[in-house]
């Protein structure tokens, strides 16, 4: 017998068999350890330096001369970035989000004391490609669509639903989850807003 | 002359990959992805080509250790490598490439699910020399991105009247020349951009590929008729 032809008898052993997947496990999951120890710092740093891009997105251009990302109140669970100019509070960015056609939808907003939406951009999403990805400010305008609007003087829901706004054409859920998660976001901060100030002291 | 029989046989395996034995119009398999991501030309050929590099990993990688791999097992051996693959790309892009990863990071968890993969492994990889596992890897990446392309540009132009938007995103300033009007004015028909829009061009261009080759297999036999005569 071979050295190969032995080799084919021994690998036709439940043995062989077990061992190999055994390896296969072992070296896999090692390999997916080693990478995301690599991959972790990276991705939390990239992560971070979209937060910092998104924050500076949703505040209007020199409405805020402070280190945002040093000026935080946690209340409730949520961070809240205080945007001021020459200490005088100026907006507040948070993170909101709901559920969209597959998945969370994670959006950040900026809101004025007076409780004015400043901007708002999606920071996270799976919505379809080409349908439901019109939310992002790269593929469309519409999440501009948001500046200005306050509680009571806007419809908050979409045209098909009896608000004002636009839906995309074969994508109702995705702008229903969008306007329902910054809806929700004004409400809290409206309500919060005092204890939010008050914790910052 | 082994040196030509062996070229022409990597040419026969790259032509299967790309019309023979297309993944889409002949073997109908992979359909899902291809559905779901083929709404634009831009998408799908960002789609095609990380499956194509993923396949084509994965195809040479299957080819090394199949030697070692027995049969009884080999499906969970192969569905292990590939979706550690798939995986590690996916990390390795979020981490390095964050702004392409922005972009195509929504397609790449789809590619483990992609059947023409493990099919690739298990009917050609598995039983071939790395060199021509990568030549059928590439093939078939190919075969496939232009599947996609082509069901996207059609449904593109049918439902917006325009062809390769926002194709700067994932291929750069650069390619802002890909992106043309083509029925200016066009006031758009939904039905191609959602789900019946990518079955039925998926039907006509099956039908079409049907056609072609059923006229070319005639053609030869008519040739033949008038010789016998």
């Amino acid at each position: 017998m071979t050295l190969s032809e032995k080799f084919d008898v021994w690998r036709s052993k439940m043995p062989y068999q077990a061992g190999s997947l055994a390896l296969v496990g072992i070296l896999t999951s090692a390999a997916l350890a080693l990478a995301n120890q690599a991959t972790e710092k990276p991705i939390a740093d990239s992560l971070q330096k979209d937060l910092k891009v998104s924050l500076a997105q949703v505040l209007p251009v020199g409405s805020f001369d402070n280190d945002l990302a040093g000026t935080t109140v946690k209340h409730q669970g949520r961070t809240v970035y205080l945007a001021k100019k020459g200490g005088k509070l100026t907006g507040a960015v948070f993170e909101t989000s709901s559920k969209g056609y597959s998945g969370s939808i994670n959006v950040v907003m900026a809101v004025d004391p007076q409780g004015k939406v400043l901007g708002v951009r999606v920071l996270s999403h799976t919505e379809t490609p080409g349908l439901g990805d019109k939310i992002e400010t790269q593929k469309s305008d519409w999440i501009k669509s948001f500046i200005g609007k306050t509680l009571p003087g806007a419809k908050w829901a979409v045209k098909k639903d009896g608000g004002e706004f636009d839906q995309f054409a074969g994508a109702t859920i995705t702008p229903r989850a969008v306007v329902k998660a910054v809806h929700e976001g004004l409400q809290w901060y409206v309500q919060e807003n005092a204890a939010i100030l008050k914790e910052e002291k | 002359m082994d040196g030509e029989h062996k070229t022409n046989r990597y040419v026969g395996i790259f032509r299967d990959g790309i019309w023979n034995q297309n993944i889409i119009f002949s073997q109908t398999v992979a359909l899902c992805p291809a559905m779901a991501v083929t709404s634009s030309a831009t998408n799908g050929l960002g789609m095609g080509l990380a499956t194509t590099a993923v396949l084509t990993a994965a195809n040479v990688l299957i080819s090394f250790i199949r030697k070692g791999v027995s049969n009884e097992v080999r499906i969970p051996v192969f569905i292990a490598f590939i979706a550690t693959l798939v995986t590690l790309v996916d990390m390795a892009m979020n981490a390095w490439a964050h702004d392409l990863y922005k972009v195509l990071g929504l397609f790449i968890a789809l590619i483990v699910v992609n059947c023409a993969i493990l099919g690739r492994a298990e009917a050609f990889a598995s039983r071939e020399k790395p060199l021509a596992a990568l030549v059928d890897g590439i093939g078939m990446g190919l075969g496939f991105t232009l599947a996609l392309t082509t069901i996207g540009a059609i449904r593109e132009v049918l439902g917006t009247g325009m062809l390769f938007q926002q194709a700067h995103l994932f291929f750069g300033p650069g390619a802002k020349w890909l992106e043309q009007t083509v029925f200016p004015g066009y006031g758009g028909m939904l039905m191609w951009i959602l789900p019946p829009g990518g079955f039925m061009v998926m039907g006509m261009l099956l039908a079409a590929k049907r056609v072609i080759e059923t006229q070319r297999s005639r053609r030869p036999a008519v040739n033949a008729q008038v010789v016998h005569c």
